[in-house]
Parts: C-alpha cells; sequence; structure tokens
C-alpha cells in the first residue's frame, strides 16, 4: 500500500488532489491511513513475534490462563478512542463538505445511459462529457437521473467521480442531488462513471477543464452561440442528412427546433476534444468508425446504426466536424 | 409435522435444555423472522401511498366498513383457534374438527372478501402498475393473504391427521399448538395492517 | 436389532436405504447432510473461480478481449452470487451441520427432515441459478442488483437472480430456525451456554442474523419480480418509485450478510488456536461478547454502502460512527487471538496456517474497513478497486481461509483420514501467496482511480502493471485449489488413518470416533467444563500444568456396540420433494407459464402433506 503513494502517472489518482474539495478528503485519508499503518505494523509483528517466540519446542508447557481482564479492557478503551480521534475530524468535514459555496458556479449535471450532459444554468449553454470550469472558482453541481422515459431510455443510477478533484456523487433517477468541485490549477482531470450502469458502464468517461477564468468566459462565450453554418457542399450535405435522421435524438442550436436530449447537444461539436462519454478522442478517423456501427465499438449504446452508406457518412462527418 | 421428529430425536434425553418444546421454539423463531418480513413490506407502503400518480387515492378506494367486516371475520377465526386447541386439549378430537374447520372455514370468507376487495378495485383503475400506491398495497395484502391460505391449508393438514388419529395420545395437542401461533400471528399482523393502510389517514 | 421387524410398507413407507444415490437423497443425518452441503459448494466453488479467472484474463491488459461487455457483467455478478450464497455460506453450513451436535453433544439436529430440505433448497437453487446461462443469459446487473437498472436489463438473467436468491433464502432461513434451535435445545447435560465452544456461539449469532436479514432481502427480491415480471413500480422512478428503496432493504440484509458469512469463520479460528497453541482461548467471555456485539451492530451501518447516494451529513455522520465503532469488537476478537497464542506450544499443523492466516489478513480488512469509515475519503474509495480488496481480504483471506482451516482441522473426523501435511502447506502457501499478489495490488489500483464493474480500461492509465500482477496471483490461486483436489483425492485411499483424537483437540467431537458412528454418541456426554474433552484428558498438577490423565482418544475406537436401541429419525422422500418444486415455480415465473407455477407449487404442497403424513419410524417397529 505504501507504494500507492509515490505511484504517479494516473490521471484518476484519488492520493493526488488538485483542489481543495479533494484536498480536505485526502487529509483525512493521510490521517487514517497513517494510523492504520501505524497499527498495521503493531499487531503484525506481535503475531510474528508470537509465532516465533511461542512455537513448540520439547520439554515447554503452555501456560494454562484464560484471559485478563485489565489487558482485555486496555485493548477495548485504545482502540476507541483512536476511532473518536478519527471520528471528530470526519464529522467536521462531512458537514463543511455538505455546504453550497457562496458564489459558486451553477452547473446542472444529468447521468444519460453512457454520456454525461452539463447546463450552465445562467448561461444557458448545454454541453455533455467535457466539463468546463473556471479555476479558483468553487463550482456547484446539482446532479439529477432520467426519471421519465424518452425515446426508449430509462434512467438509472450513475456516479458522477473526478478523482482529483473529489470524491463521487452518486446520480438518481428521481432524485436531485448535489457536490461541489474546485480546481486550483488549469489542466485536465479525468474522470468516469463510477456506479455500475450496464454494459458500457467501463466506457462511460468524462473530464473536467479547468480555464483561467477568463479564458473560461471566452469559452462559455462560444458556447453561447449558435451553431456555424455548413462551409462547404459536402458539409451542407451533412446537415442535410442530420437533419433526416440524428434529429431524432440530437440537438443543434440554429439548426434543429425543438430541443431533444436523447444524445449529446451537438451545437459546438467539434469544440470537443472527445466524443461518445469521451470514449474517443475527437478526429475524423474515430467519428467515422462511430456512426459506422455505435453499439459495436461502445456496447449497448442507444444510438442504432443507421446503416448510412460512407458517402453519408463522410458528409455527416464533415458538417460535424465544422460545429466548432 | 415436525413435532413427531422433534419427539425422535428428543427421544434420549426426554428434556429440551431450555425447557421449551423444539417446535414452539422453532415457530417462535420463525414468527420473528416474519415480523421483519411484514415490517419491510408495511414500511415499503407507508413510504408510497401518497404516491397515487392519475389512480385512485387510498382515500378514495377504501371500503372501510366492508373491510372492517372481514377484519372481524378474520379476528374471529383466531376465537374458534383458541376453541380448537382447547377441545385437543381435552382429547375431544371431534370437537377439535369441528373448531379447526370453523376456523378454516372464516379464514376461507376473509379470502374470498379480499379477493372481491382486489377484483372491486380493478375494476375502479387501481392495479399494481397503475402507482406505486398500487404495487405496494396490492404486494403487502396479497402477501398477507397467501400467509392466510397456507394458514388454512396447515388447519386442514391438522384436520387430516386427527382423522388419521394422528393427534391423540398427550402429544396430540401440540402441534395443533404451534399452527395456532402461526394463525393468531397472521391475524396479529392484519390488525397491523388494517390500521396502518385502512385507518390511518393519508395526506 | 431395529431392523428385524421389517417396516410396515405403506404409500407414505418411509425410505431404508443408507448407502448408495438414495441413501444420499433421503438422508436426514445432519453428517451426510454436511458432506452433501460441502461438496456441493466445492462444485460452485470451482465454477464461481473460473468465472474469477476468466475475469482476471479480461483485465490483465488494458482493452482486453477475453471477454465481451455483455459476458463479462454476467460473470461478475455470477462470481458475487457464487461466492457469497453458493460457496462461504454453504460451505460453513456443511461444517455447522456436521459439527453443531458433535461439539455439543447431540445425537441429531431439532429438525432432521427440515434440514434435508435446507440443503435440498440450496442445491437446487443454485442449480436453478446457473440454468440461466442455458436459457438466454445470466443475472448481470450485479449482486447487489441495484433498482432501477435490475428492472431494466434485459433478458431473463435478473429475474432469475430475483428467484433464485428467494430459494436460497428459504434454505438459509430454515437453516437458521433448525441450527437455534438445536444450539438452544439440544445441548447435553452440563453444556451451559458459556460451556459452548466458541465456533457454537459465532453459528448461533450467526442464525439469528440470517432469521432477521433473509425477510428483508426477500421482501426486496420480490418487489424486483414484480417490477420485474407484473409491470410493478416499486423501483420505477417515472412513477415515484424510489430507486434507493431497494439499497436500503438491499444492505439492510446485506451488510448483517458479511457477518454471517465471516463469523462462523471467526469460531473456527477460535477454537483452532487454542488446540494448536495447546491453551485455552483467551478472554473466552470477551470473544463471545465481541461476536454478539458484531452482530447487533451489524445492523446498524448498512448506509455506509450509500455514502455517495447523498443521504445528506446527519445520516452520514451517524453511519461513519457506528461503523467506526462497529471496529472495536473486532478488535477485541483479534487481540484475543492474539492472548491466545501467547504463552502457547504452538504447532504449526495445516489448519493452524490457515487460521493463522485467517488473523493476518483480517488484521488488513479490518483496518481498510475503518478507512472506508471516513465518509469524505469514502467518497474517492467507494465503487473503485480499494473496495474490492477490502472485501476479498475479509472474505477470501478471512472467511475462505478459515474454512480452510476449519476443513483441515476437521477432515480426519468427517473421512476417518488425514490430509496430506505436506500437500497442505503447499496449498497454504500457495494460496497465501496468490490471495495476496492478487487483492494486494487492487488497493492500489483502486486508489489510483480504477473503478470496479468495468470491464476493460484504457491503456494510458496507470493500472497496467498491478492488473497483470492480480491476474497472476488469481491464477496462482487456482493452483493451490488444484492441490487442495489432489490433496483430498489421493489421501482418500491412503491416507493416514485418523485416530479419534488426531490433534490433542478441546472439544466433543473428539471423543468420539472418527468417523463418527451414525448415532454420534453411545452415551450423552455429561459436560462439566468448557473445553471439558481436553479436561477429561488432562488434570492440573498444582502449579496449574495439564498431565494426562489417561491414554487419550485413539482408544475411544467404536466397539462391538452398533448402537442398538438408539432411536435415530429415518430418511424421509419429501424434503427433497418439497424443495423440488420450488424452482419449478421459478422457471414458470420467469417464462409466465403459469401451469409451470402451478405443477411446481403442487410438488411442494404434496411434498409438504407427505412430510406432515408420513410415519415417524417409531410406530413401525
Amino acid at each position: 500500500m505504501l507504494l500507492a503513494s509515490c505511484a504517479n502517472q494516473s490521471p484518476q489518482d484519488s492520493l493526488s488532489p488538485e483542489g481543495p474539495v479533494a484536498r480536505e478528503q485526502d487529509k483525512l485519508w493521510d490521517l487514517t491511513f497513517l494510523i492504520a499503518v501505524v497499527i498495521f505494523f503493531i499487531v503484525e509483528l506481535l503475531l510474528v513475534y508470537a509465532l516465533v517466540r511461542f512455537r513448540e519446542r520439547p520439554g515447554r508447557q503452555a501456560a494454562q490462563f484464560h484471559g485478563n481482564t485489565k489487558l482485555e479492557v486496555l485493548l477495548t478503551v485504545i482502540p476507541s478512542l483512536i476511532l473518536a480521534g478519527i471520528a471528530v475530524p470526519t464529522v467536521q468535514t462531512i458537514f463543511d463538505q455538505a455546504e453550497e459555496p457562496e458564489g459558486a458556479l451553477q452547473v446542472n449535471v444529468v447521468g444519460k445511459q453512457f454520456w454525461w450532459e452539463y447546463e450552465y444554468v445562467d448561461a444557458g449553454v448545454i454541453t455533455a462529457n467535457e466539463l468546463h470550469i473556471p479555476t479558483d472558482t468553487p463550482v456547484h453541481l446539482t446532479l439529477d437521473g432520467v426519471a421519465t422515459e424518452v425515446n426508449g431510455e430509462r434512467g438509472v443510477i450513475h456516479s458522477f467521480w473526478v478523482p482529483r478533484l473529489a470524491g463521487a456523487q452518486d446520480v438518481i433517477p428521481g432524485r436531485t442531488t448535489s457536490m461541489n468541485i474546485q480546481a486550483d490549477e488549469p489542466g485536465e482531470y479525468e474522470g468516469q462513471c463510477k456506479e455500475f450502469c450496464g454494459l458500457s458502464h467501463a466506457n462511460m468517461r468524462l473530464r473536467v477543464i479547468a480555464h483561467e477564468p477568463p479564458e473560461f468566459q471566452t469559452w462559455l462565450a462560444e458556447q453561447q452561440e449558435e451553431a456555424q453554418p455548413p462551409a462547404d457542399e459536402l458539409a451542407q450535405r451533412g446537415q442535410q442528412i442530420f437533419q433526416e435522421t440524428c434529429v431524432a435524438c440530437h440537438s443543434i442550436q440554429g439548426v434543429t427546433d425543438s430541443p431533444r436530449n436523447v444524445g449529446p447537444d451537438l451545437t459546438h461539436f467539434a469544440s470537443r476534444e472527445t466524443f461518445a462519454g469521451a470514449m474517443f478522442p475527437l478526429d475524423e478517423e474515430n467519428l467515422r468508425a462511430w456512426m459506422e456501427d455505435p453499439p459495436a465499438v461502445k456496447p449497448g449504446s442507444l444510438m442504432p446504426d443507421y446503416n448510412l452508406s460512407a458517402d453519408e457518412i463522410d458528409a455527416v462527418v464533415a458538417f460535424l466536424m465544422g460545429l466548432e | 409435522m415436525a413435532a413427531h421428529e422433534a419427539a425422535v430425536a428428543a427421544h434420549d434425553d426426554h428434556q429440551t435444555s431450555t425447557g421449551l418444546d423444539n417446535t414452539k421454539l422453532a415457530m417462535w423463531a420463525f414468527l420473528g423472522s416474519e415480523c421483519l418480513f411484514f415490517g419491510s413490506m408495511i414500511s415499503t407502503y407507508l413510504l408510497y401511498r401518497n404516491n397515487v400518480l392519475d389512480g385512485p387515492t387510498p382515500h378514495e378506494i377504501y371500503d372501510i366498513p366492508y373491510t372492517s367486516v372481514s377484519s372481524f371475520v378474520l379476528l374471529m377465526s383466531s376465537l374458534t383457534m383458541v376453541l380448537a386447541l382447547n377441545a385437543i386439549q381435552r382429547r375431544d378430537q371431534r370437537a377439535l374438527r369441528s373448531w379447526l374447520l370453523a376456523t378454516a372455514f372464516l379464514g376461507l370468507c376473509f379470502i374470498g372478501g379480499q379477493i372481491y376487495e382486489f377484483t372491486t378495485f380493478v375494476h375502479e383503475g387501481l392495479t399494481m402498475s397503475t402507482s406505486t400506491f398500487g404495487s405496494s398495497f396490492f404486494v403487502l395484502t396479497g402477501f398477507h393473504g397467501a400467509h392466510v391460505t397456507v394458514g388454512i391449508l396447515m388447519l386442514l393438514t391438522l384436520y387430516g391427521l386427527s382423522l388419521a388419529g394422528k393427534l391423540e395420545g398427550p402429544e396430540g395437542a401440540r402441534p395443533v399448538e404451534f399452527i395456532g401461533l402461526y394463525w393468531h400471528f397472521v391475524d396479529i399482523v392484519w390488525i397491523v395492517i388494517f390500521t396502518v393502510v385502512y385507518l390511518v389517514p393519508t395526506e | 436389532m431395529a431392523t428385524v421387524a421389517a417396516p410396515r410398507r405403506g404409500l407414505l413407507a418411509r425410505p431404508t436405504a443408507k448407502t448408495g444415490v438414495w441413501g444420499w437423497v433421503t438422508t436426514v443425518d445432519h453428517k451426510k447432510i454436511g458432506i452433501l452441503y460441502g461438496v456441493t459448494a466445492f462444485v460452485f466453488f470451482i465454477l464461481g473461480g473460473l468465472e474469477a479467472i476468466a475475469i482476471r484474463l479480461q483485465l490483465a491488459q488494458p482493452n482486453g478481449d477475453v471477454l465481451t461487455a455483455e459476458a463479462y457483467n454476467q460473470f461478475f455478478t455470477m462470481h458475487g452470487i457464487t461466492m457469497i450464497f453458493l460457496v462461504v455460506m454453504p460451505f460453513g453450513v456443511a461444517l455447522m451441520n456436521f459439527f453443531i451436535p458433535l461439539m455439543i453433544g447431540a445425537r441429531d439436529v431439532a429438525f432432521p427432515r427440515l434440514n434435508a430440505f435446507s440443503y435440498w433448497c440450496f442445491a437446487l437453487g443454485g442449480v436453478f441459478i446457473y440454468s440461466s446461462f442455458f436459457f438466454g443469459g445470466a443475472p448481470d446487473g450485479g449482486w447487489f442488483g441495484y433498482a432501477p437498472l435490475s428492472v431494466q436489463l434485459p433478458g431473463a438473467g435478473m429475474t432469475y437472480y430475483s428467484l433464485g436468491l428467494q430459494i436460497l433464502g428459504i434454505a438459509s432461513l430454515a437453516g437458521a430456525v433448525n441450527f437455534i434451535v438445536t444450539i438452544l435445545n439440544m445441548r447435553a447435560p452440563g453444556m451451559t451456554l458459556m460451556r459452548m465452544p466458541v465456533f457454537i456461539w459465532m453459528v448461533l449469532v450467526t442464525s439469528f442474523l440470517l432469521l432477521f436479514a433473509m425477510p428483508v432481502i426477500a421482501v426486496a427480491l420480490f418487489q424486483l419480480m414484480f417490477d420485474r415480471v407484473f409491470e410493478a413500480n416499486f423501483f420505477n422512478p417515472a412513477a415515484g418509485g424510489d430507486p434507493l428503496l431497494w439499497q436500503h432493504l438491499f444492505w439492510l440484509f446485506g451488510h448483517p450478510e458479511v457477518y454471517i458469512m465471516i463469523l462462523p469463520a471467526m469460531g473456527i479460528v477460535s477454537d483452532v488456536l487454542p488446540t494448536f497453541a495447546r491453551k485455552p482461548i483467551f478472554g473466552y467471555a470477551a470473544i463471545v461478547f465481541a461476536g454478539a456485539a458484531i452482530g447487533f451492530m451489524g445492523w446498524g451501518v448498512w448506509a455506509h454502502h450509500m455514502f455517495a447516494t447523498g443521504l445528506g451529513p446527519v445520516a452520514n455522520s451517524a453511519f461513519a460512527l457506528t461503523t467506526m465503532f462497529i471496529a472495536v469488537p473486532t478488535g477485541v476478537k483479534i487481540f484475543n487471538w492474539l492472548g491466545t497464542l501467547w504463552g502457547g506450544q504452538i504447532r504449526f499443523k495445516t489448519p493452524m496456517l490457515f487460521a493463522i492466516g485467517f488473523v493476518a489478513m483480517f488484521i488488513i480488512g479490518g483496518l481498510s474497513g475503518v478507512t472506508h469509515a471516513i465518509v469524505p475519503h469514502d467518497r474517492q474509495q467507494t465503487d473503485t478497486y480499494y473496495v474490492v480488496a477490502h472485501f476479498h481480504y475479509v472474505l477470501f483471506g478471512g472467511a475462505i481461509f478459515g474454512i480452510f482451516a476449519g476443513l483441515y482441522y476437521w477432515w480426519p473426523k468427517i473421512f476417518g483420514r488425514l490430509l496430506s501435511e505436506k500437500l497442505g502447506k503447499l496449498h497454504f502457501w500457495l494460496m497465501f501467496i496468490g490471495f495476496n499478489l492478487t487483492f494486494g495490488p487492487m488497493h492500489i489500483v483502486g486508489l489510483q482511480g480504477m473503478p470496479r464493474r468495468t470491464y476493460t480500461y484504457p491503456d494510458n492509465m496507470g493500472w497496467d502493471l498491478m492488473n497483470m500482477i492480480e491476474t497472476v496471483g488469481a491464477v496462482v490461486i487456482a493452483v493451490s485449489i488444484l492441490v487442495f483436489l489432489f490433496n483430498a483425492v489421493v489421501t482418500r485411499k491412503r491416507g493416514e488413518v485418523a485416530t479419534a483424537d488426531p490433534w490433542d483437540a478441546r472439544t466433543l467431537e473428539w471423543s468420539i470416533p472418527s468417523p463418527p458412528p451414525e448415532y454420534n454418541f453411545k452415551e450423552i456426554p455429561l459436560v462439566k467444563d468448557r473445553d471439558d474433552w481436553w479436561h477429561r484428558k488432562y488434570a492440573p498438577t498444582p502449579e496449574g500444568e495439564p498431565v494426562r490423565v489417561f491414554a487419550g482418544g485413539a482408544d475411544v475406537e467404536a466397539d462391538d456396540d452398533d448402537g442398538h436401541g438408539i432411536h435415530l429419525p429415518s430418511p424421509s422422500y419429501f424434503p427433497v420433494v418439497a424443495s423440488a418444486g420450488l424452482p419449478v415455480m421459478g422457471w414458470g415465473v420467469v417464462y409466465t407459464a403459469w401451469p409451470v407455477v402451478a405443477l411446481g407449487g403442487l410438488v411442494t404442497l404434496l411434498g409438504i402433506f407427505g412430510w406432515a403424513f408420513e410415519p415417524s419410524a417409531e410406530e413401525d417397529h
């Protein structure tokens, strides 16, 4: 277990906090882990000592005692006191972290079938999988599950988790929960769904991208704009196919009419680094492979194989990659 | 039933360590377990009874006078059960059989009443899938009905054992006593259900 | 001789076969039922182990392609269900069955036919769940079956789950009632509660836990079944159903279930350590009360499985405290085991190695358990491999090591031959090393953010090396099990013949021949002390040192007396008939074939009526 502290290069390492929420959680861990390691060594060494010291040797008799009340009471009281010592900061941190910080950025999070939807309440921006946040600013996430059935999607429990920023919070259909996250430095923080949610539970990834506050404001302003019109003929054809097929589940501000959210909002799709529940890096090749047969590359994906021809896929890819 | 077996097993040491009869102890343990079973079901009902969606509310659908009558019938069956036990303790097999039949009959009346009630509810638009109220109501009262049905089968088994002459002798009263315990328990559970489900007003 | 008068043959005459297939099928002898339990549990142990190996092969490297996501979900679900309900619990029950009567000085359990019924419910319930592999897919929603996913998953898998666990629950409930009555009521004269072996005490606590936990899961499973099969709304959020209801009910059962699995193993270890340290247990009363305290407190900690669900700070704090303080009685046990070793003359026989392995591993599992109680950080740990590591240290390092300690310890009593010490020690060391290789690194990958129940992981996460080590460890464990199997097979015919008391042990089961005669005790013993058998063998000198008072166990072999005149319950067909209807009803519900349900119900009903009306053997003579 000691190795854990020197291990590195794990983008989801829960022991390398990069924000105050995770840091407070980590402090409790450091305290408890230290105590546990000390107790571990004391008890295991006593065990080994007893095994060596009292191994069977000819001519010696086993001592026939039945107990030692004083010692037993002592060994009940000491662990109780140690635990009480851990309990105090634990309860404090529980209550501290349950509060909503003042001046927090409000984001609604919805756990969908193998991807995440984010809604920036004040800005009216909807995006997916990649959560952009300003650094050094508390972010209050309100988490909802999918309660009602839409287009064959029925909600299940998910859990939102970005280890380096905060411990997990379950997302439960029919209930609203909340959590706080905050990042110290600009950067990308990986995470993933942590409650078993079906076939592609393993592929329900996410990332939090932290910017300096001014850059974040720029990003937010860009996201508020409507989608860019298709740049060329191919993309135009792609938009046409999109409007015949994909609109059943996806929205694009300025292109589609009624909002759909079975699949992610794609208004600024090309501004993202990943897609399909942050499972694949976003490039034309991956996107093409995805559209050929989504459930084949992501088991259980709700996006069906529309049997688009290679030309049609090219067109849709061109259209989507233009949605900066 | 198991009483014979216990008698055989206890053959050599006539007395149990606690002095309690094996089967009686087993029945008490089982009833303790049943408390948790109905406790969980009743808790579920309390959690869900106000959630009716578009379906009928408890207040709209319950027919308190009707259910009071069937509850009374079930309560009376506890009385006849006591009389049955009393009869076998007097070694009066004929009276035992009469009271067993009377108890089973009252139980059947209750079950019949419940079937009629369920049918009416379904006609009035409350089914298992109407709302969580519907789900929790039917499952709770349905499982209670199943318990009564099992009780009736046990009473009829006792009737058969008596006819076969297997309840003669000093040990004969024991199976009647144990099944009586079960029967009274199921009645008591109904009193709780009747109070919590039917009488306590909802929001 | 009792069989001189031929039994009256009637429609309901009781079977007479003592050997052969029918002898086993109709047996009500607690020892034979114990062996049936053990063998069946071992078969499931192999199956659950193969599932584990498949899981580990899939996860050995990132982006593994050994299993599809569908297969992986079925395998990890069935691995959990198998190891919990079809291995650890029934293995414990196997040893309980065989040894409760022997350790308390009784001729059988209180309800021998109910005992057989328990076994058949367990065996057929296991067959029922496994049949799902052949009928369209096994359960794939996790052993914890979280709603609403468990309601929505297509296929019949989770319906099998809801019904199969129900059948296994009946087995557990019947067993619990039986053991409670047996322990409370069938003790030999002088065997007061505070003279009972610790194992018996732990079985008693376990049985009470089962008695009260099983109905809770039964209700949850019924609700799940009604949701899946009859479109009820218990867990349907669209209709206002609350997914957390399932979690509360499940863990209200599920956490006591953890103690149901570990307490019997603690009991075994508490009897093995004194035997091989040649000392009485240190702090008997404390160890018994600690077990009972764990039993009580086990009811107040369930929501620590739900710290990430948002129960609110008050509930989270309360459950954090209960979870921390349940470590106190657990610690008491560990200190008492150390106290038992202290000053002893420790003999490192195989059962002792497993018992020591249990203590050493359980310390780790216990400490990592305390780290779950620090709620804010638990939200990091929960649903990661850190938790997988923790509960395997408790349930494998704990329960399975304890069970193997019991198997090696009692094997000579059960089968009359000793297992090979050489092979046993090889088994222990392989298993000990393999176990730590498999589950030790899981602590690390868990803290490095690897979630559990994921069929794959990308290659840039820093988890590759640890996962490969874990897979290697799993293979080592598999080899160790093969060594055990080999040991069992070769010593069956050629092993050293066991005397009545090969370990110079302390409790009553060692006062009778190995294997025990059908009637166990020729005369019901009169118990004067805790560790009565030890005190019959050794008297203290004025200095308090034990001195042997007679030649000991070896001469307590069966003589010519074949137990004439001792009445034992007769075999019966009806337990197996009554239980046979249950899986039939289950299949009927899965495929909504109501005639099949009726048929199953009829079979069970006939079984029960036959049970009630068949003659007790006594009347036949």
